[in-house]
């Protein structure tokens, strides 16, 4: 449809307002909120990640048409809620106990919130318990945990023993990341996910969730 | 501030020049070539005609300093303006004339054919910091004596960018001139938007062979720019010095420019060069050589002294195949060849010394040309003062990968290389399959050659392109063209 196609491709030039704009005036002209959401906002998304991959586009470029994204879930997430549609998920994040580096953590957690999830920022130095207490809490869907030094990792695997202590293990998802960290680490710790950056962690998060749109 | 890298100081350069002016006048050049010794004769240069040997006058090389132009300007097939060769602008070009290419599937240096040419000349069209072509390398599959012409004929056929090229006997020049004729129109709109560059090389030492000069001069009476290819090989065919190497070359070199402007005072000319250190251990001529390089860079500043516009062989490298050697000579020479501001840069693809060119070379030199054009631009401060306020959006946002003026400097402040240069960290890397750089250029050729866009010459002029070229091909019993069968 054309309007959803100018939303797609107004979002793709991160052109926020327009886009928000665009957002309002489907929703007056009776176009279903999950459509404008998947034909519309996230049909652009995935072109933005297409082309970003192929190096086409860069990430301020995935920023901005992230940031038009956000204004338009303003106006669609009340009616989506209404509606009993699932928002895109909630995600903890943090840079584990003792290790205050969080540059990386910092890109992914921008990144997420780029691609639509919601992102609890634990920030750095954040103790086990605390990533467990705050996902309870808040009803997260995927706790992400990233370390810079080997002797801060053990803390991701904590981490995993406390939500399988808490019987939560495999309702919330664990991504972790960072320099030292590997796929085998993660398998071996049982965290259900690596990543080995920004981009990679947004396509694992989303992986977690059900596809939408084209 | 755009960096320059120099060698000599001024009077140096001064000193170098009056020896070279000196050899010319007092030792004076071997020319095999009557009609050049008759016309040097009759502008008051002492000839001998039976040994073929000249002494230059004072004069007559001051009168070609004069006349000739400080800029050469190149338009590519389709008229538009790509080059302008002056002051310290700065173009690649791929190394010349190889006689055999790396096979990218075996690995194996092999000759090449008119299928590699082609392929060849469909890469360069999407290579952005590779502002030429040249007449790479030579199809093996047609007869030796239109080697030459085949060349520049299959170039201007799938490659709009310009040609730097050269005959290799004093026939194939029409041919070659006819070609440009059928994509310019007419021998005035040649004048007017030059298509190629002719190579002609002197004999070191001191010594014009009857094809080069008689190229040199039928090149000056179409007003086609010529570079000129001195190759004095330190220590064997030159003095073992830096400094002699230089004065032969500079002696070599202000000699073509004298027939050029004799010929045709104003056409278009190139101080160029091919100069290299000899080893003396393996008798090899090595590009990569530092010494080399350092010639290439200090002959350039003469051609800068004299107001010409310069071409250097120096990015490039000796390597047998695209290892560690291959790119730090290349890097090295490139980022020597722009910071000295040589103009017309030759070298991307060449390996094994200038006889091999290499595809894959070709993609990995594009990066490094990208690099050293980035580096020549310098560091300017665009919208950095006052520093405060970026600093506080900084501080206030946490990030500035949307600011406003990342959004607008990004592109332009850096250079991102294509998909050859691996920027990812070691799991992406590895996730991405381990790729090794040979890998990765290979695909990216793949990718480039399927992006391949046709050049938009008129049916009439494709047509009237391979008339000539079935004509001359026919002279030496070739009915058919290999491209034909691609």
């Amino acid at each position: 449809m054309e309007l959803l196609n100018q939303i797609s491709e107004n979002l793709q030039n991160g052109f926020d307002e327009k886009v928000a704009a665009l957002t309002k005036e489907a929703v007056e002209k009776q176009i279903q909120p999950e459509e404008i959401l998947n034909n519309g906002l996230v049909a652009g998304m995935n072109i933005i990640g297409r082309k970003f991959k192929n190096h086409e586009i860069f990430l301020p470029d995935v920023l901005l048409a992230a940031r038009a994204m956000n204004c338009a879930m303003e106006v669609l997430k009340p009616l989506l809620i209404k509606e009993g549609i699932p928002i895109r998920g909630k995600v903890v994040i943090g840079s584990v106990k003792d290790d205050l580096h969080d540059i990386g953590k910092n890109l992914v957690a921008i990144l997420l919130e780029g691609a639509g999830f919601e992102i609890i920022d634990l920030g750095n130095d954040v103790p086990a318990d605390k990533f467990i207490r705050v996902a309870r809490e808040e009803n997260a869907d995927v706790i992400g945990m990233s370390a810079l030094l080997t002797t801060t990792m053990p803390v991701m695997k904590k981490v995993v023993d406390l939500v399988k202590d808490e019987g939560l293990y495999g309702k919330i998802k664990i991504i972790v990341g960072g320099a030292p960290v590997s796929k085998e680490y993660a398998l071996e710790i049982g965290a259900d996910a690596y990543s080995f950056d920004g981009a990679n962690a947004v396509e694992t998060v989303e992986s977690f969730f059900p596809k939408r749109g084209s | 501030m755009r960096p320059v890298f120099r060698l000599l100081s001024n009077e140096l350069i001064e000193r170098i020049i009056s020896e070279a002016r000196d050899i010319l006048c007092n030792l004076g050049m071997e020319i095999h070539n009557n009609g050049v010794l008759s016309m040097l004769s009759d502008h008051g240069a002492k000839v001998d005609m039976g040994t073929k040997h000249v002494l230059f006058t004072a004069d007559m090389i001051d009168k070609a300093l004069e006349t000739a132009p400080e800029s050469v300007k190149l338009y590519d097939v389709m008229g538009r303006k790509t080059h302008d060769l002056t002051d310290h602008n700065v173009y690649f070009t791929p190394g010349s004339a190889a006689i055999n290419i790396l096979d990218p599937e075996s690995g194996e240096i092999r000759k090449p054919t008119t299928a590699d040419y082609v392929e060849y000349a469909k890469l360069i069209s999407r290579l952005d910091n590779i502002a030429s072509q040249s007449t790479a390398f030579i199809p093996s599959d047609v007869h030796e004596k239109i080697s030459d012409s085949y060349r520049l004929f299959l170039s201007l056929l799938y490659c709009e960018k310009p040609v730097v090229t050269g005959a290799f006997t004093i026939d194939a020049f029409n041919v070659m001139k006819d070609l440009q004729l059928a994509v310019r129109g007419s021998i005035d709109a040649l004048r007017e938007k030059p298509l190629t560059i002719f190579s002609c090389c002197p004999t070191a030492p001191l010594k014009w062979s009857d094809v080069t000069s008689q190229n040199l001069v039928d090149c000056a009476k179409h007003f086609i720019p010529v570079e000129y290819i001195s190759m004095p090989l330190s220590g064997f065919m030159a003095p073992v010095t830096l400094v002699g190497s230089i004065v032969q070359h500079t002696a070599e070199t202000l000699s073509g420019v004298v027939l050029s402007q004799l010929t045709q005072p104003g056409t278009p000319i190139i101080y160029g060069g091919s100069p290299a250190a000899f080893d003396v251990r393996y008798e090899t001529t090595p590009m990569g050589a530092v010494e080399t390089q350092m010639l290439d860079c200090a002959n350039n500043e003469i051609g800068k002294y004299l107001n010409l516009p310069t071409q250097a062989y120096i990015a490039l490298s000796d390597a047998k195949k695209l290892d560690a050697q291959a790119g730090l000579e290349t890097s090295m020479g490139a980022t020597l060849a722009a910071l000295a501001g040589i103009n017309n840069i030759s070298g991307p693809g060449m390996l094994d010394f200038e006889s091999c060119q290499s595809l894959e070379k070709l993609v990995v030199d594009n990066e490094i040309c990208g690099m050293t054009l980035r580096l020549v631009r310098g560091i300017e401060p665009k919208e950095d003062f006052p520093a405060r306020p970026i600093f506080e959006e900084l501080l206030r946002d946490k990030h500035l990968l949307i600011a406003n003026h990342t959004r607008k400097y990004l592109r332009d402040e850096h250079y991102f290389p294509g998909a050859v240069i691996d920027r990812a960290n070691s799991s992406r890397w590895k996730e991405e399959g381990s790729l090794t750089i040979g890998d990765r250029a290979k695909s990216e050729i793949e990718r480039l050659l399927e992006n391949y866009e046709p050049t938009g010459l008129s049916d009439d002029v494709l047509v009237e392109m391979t008339q000539l070229m079935k004509a001359e091909a026919a002279k030496f019993g070739m009915n058919s063209l290999p491209h034909e069968n691609l």
